[in-house]
């Protein structure tokens, strides 16, 4: 569903992606680690379309970003990092905004799709409250909703349970993998609790470039005994 | 195209959502009225129905109005992130421009149409020549897009209101001021004739004055409409880079 192949980016004399390639099935939850500035986020840009690759490419269900990226963002729900959104919009006024330019320009289709989301991400009890008043764990989920809003088959998540309290992580990771079955997921993540939780596959970039793709199963048989954070320090060491 | 009609929608709503609209109306609506009526204008003194010496500031006024309506179109989306939002969604960057700057030039064209009390007044007191009233409102619209063209593409190229606010202003600045008349005087005794007048082709008020006198020429049409579209093509040619 998705295929990434050799993406390139390179801000001045930075190279902050190298070459990075992979691909995702239907029914995979694909953890995306990496340490700060690895080049998660700017992967992950390019994958969605909103920052142009300097060289390589991703298909999403057969359809070139470089060639088509409209019809690319049409595929993917794409919750980016902080969830940002507009703070003096209500809730459903946002969702609905969404819906509109997603292309449910029918009053009935938007208002079921804009429920749906409501309904799936637990945001009944603020809807008519602004953006800007909620809690940073509402307005995450006004993110995920958004992401959700138009039943996409590929979900790309940039850490999508950060500043979550535990019971809200829980929840969101349920969400994530109930919905994983006839989905494609990436989502990028610091706690790698959750990778063991929810993730069958695992990728850890460092300084641009991929080092691991494999189970977190094999991930963990790198050194017998040891937790997940122990084997990814010593993975990404270098980049201290 | 058709998508930039909810990008155009949530972003003339967005103005009313915030006391921005409020504010800017009210102050724009009594800043040009009590220019008009103040020593400078002479509303009262002018003897005749016209709108000229409401409209005659217009273009000084624009300089600070304008900007300050212009500058959190792109500035703001960029500051918050909501571009990422923005451009992860299927739209064209083409889409969001137009649906974006339609919507700050129908607020705009709201602002000068609330000076409808004007037009009423000098309907009272005297009997004015509609057709150059009607041609006068035209020109400020008209005019109010180019402006607005210029601050868009601004605020396109920073994430800080103040830095787009102030650029806005200087490029503005520079248009208006081309075509000013103390300055093409100047102008003038240094240049040759034709050159002068070329240089202050390029000015707002060389192509709004006409209209305040009831003439549309198309060459000042085409002025504003194209000073528009070259100014939304760079704007779409910063968002994209």
């Amino acid at each position: 569903m998705i295929e990434v192949q050799g993406l390139v980016k390179t801000y001045g004399s930075k190279r902050a992606v190298d070459g990075v390639s992979f691909s995702v099935k239907r029914g995979d939850i694909l953890g995306f680690l990496g340490p700060n500035g690895a080049g998660k986020s700017t992967t992950m840009k390019m994958i969605t379309g909103f920052i142009r690759p300097d060289a390589g490419t991703a298909r999403i269900e057969g359809v070139d970003v470089q060639a088509d990226p409209v019809g690319v963002k049409r595929k993917i729900g794409y919750l980016p990092e902080n969830a940002p959104a507009y703070p003096e919009m209500t809730v459903s006024e946002f969702l609905g905004f969404i819906a509109e330019v997603r292309g449910f320009s029918d009053r009935a289709a938007r208002r079921a799709h804009v429920e749906r989301a409501i309904g799936l991400t637990h945001l009944g009890s603020v809807r008519t409250q602004t953006i800007e008043t909620l809690s940073k764990g509402y307005k995450q989920r006004v993110g995920f909703a958004q992401a959700l809003l138009h039943d996409p088959p590929v979900l790309v998540l940039d850490e999508p349970t950060d500043g979550l309290d535990p019971n809200q992580k829980n929840e969101v990771r349920g969400l994530i993998k109930s919905m994983a079955v006839e989905k494609a997921v990436i989502l990028s993540t610091h706690i790698l609790e959750e990778v063991e939780a929810i993730c069958n596959r695992v990728i850890v970039i460092s300084r641009g470039r991929l080092v691991v793709d494999e189970t977190p199963e094999s991930f963990l048989a790198r050194r017998p005994g040891a937790r997940m954070d122990e084997i990814f320090r010593s993975l990404t060491d270098s980049d201290a | 195209m058709k998508q930039a009609l909810p990008i155009f929608k949530r972003e003339f709503v967005g103005y009313f959502r915030t006391p921005v609209a409020y504010v800017f109306l009210i102050s724009f609506l009594l800043l040009s009225v009590a220019l008009a009526f103040s020593r400078f204008g002479g509303f009262f003194r002018a003897g005749y129905a016209s709108l000229e010496v409401y409209f005659q500031f217009y273009p000084f006024l624009f300089l600070f109005i304008v900007p300050a309506a212009g500058m959190r179109l792109w500035s703001e989306e960029r500051r918050s992130g909501t571009v990422e939002l923005l451009f992860t969604l299927p739209v064209t960057t083409l889409e969001a421009v137009v649906g974006k700057f339609l919507a700050g030039w129908a607020f705009l064209a709201l602002a000068v149409l609330l000076s409808f009390p004007m037009a009423l007044t000098i309907g009272y007191l005297g009997s004015p020549d509609w057709g150059i009233v009607a041609t006068s409102y035209l020109g400020a619209i008209l005019m109010a897009g180019g402006f607005l063209g210029v601050c868009s593409l601004t605020s396109a190229l920073t994430k800080n209101q103040v830095v787009s606010f102030v650029v806005s202003l200087l490029a503005c600045a520079v248009l208006v001021f081309l075509g000013y008349s103390g300055f093409t005087g100047i102008l003038e005794s240094y240049l040759p004739v034709d050159a002068a007048s070329a240089i202050s082709n390029f000015s707002f008020i060389t192509h709004f004055t006409p209209m305040l006198r009831g003439i549309i020429d198309a060459k000042d049409v085409v002025f504003f409409l194209s000073l528009m579209g070259f100014t939304l093509f760079l704007n779409v040619v910063a968002l994209e880079r």
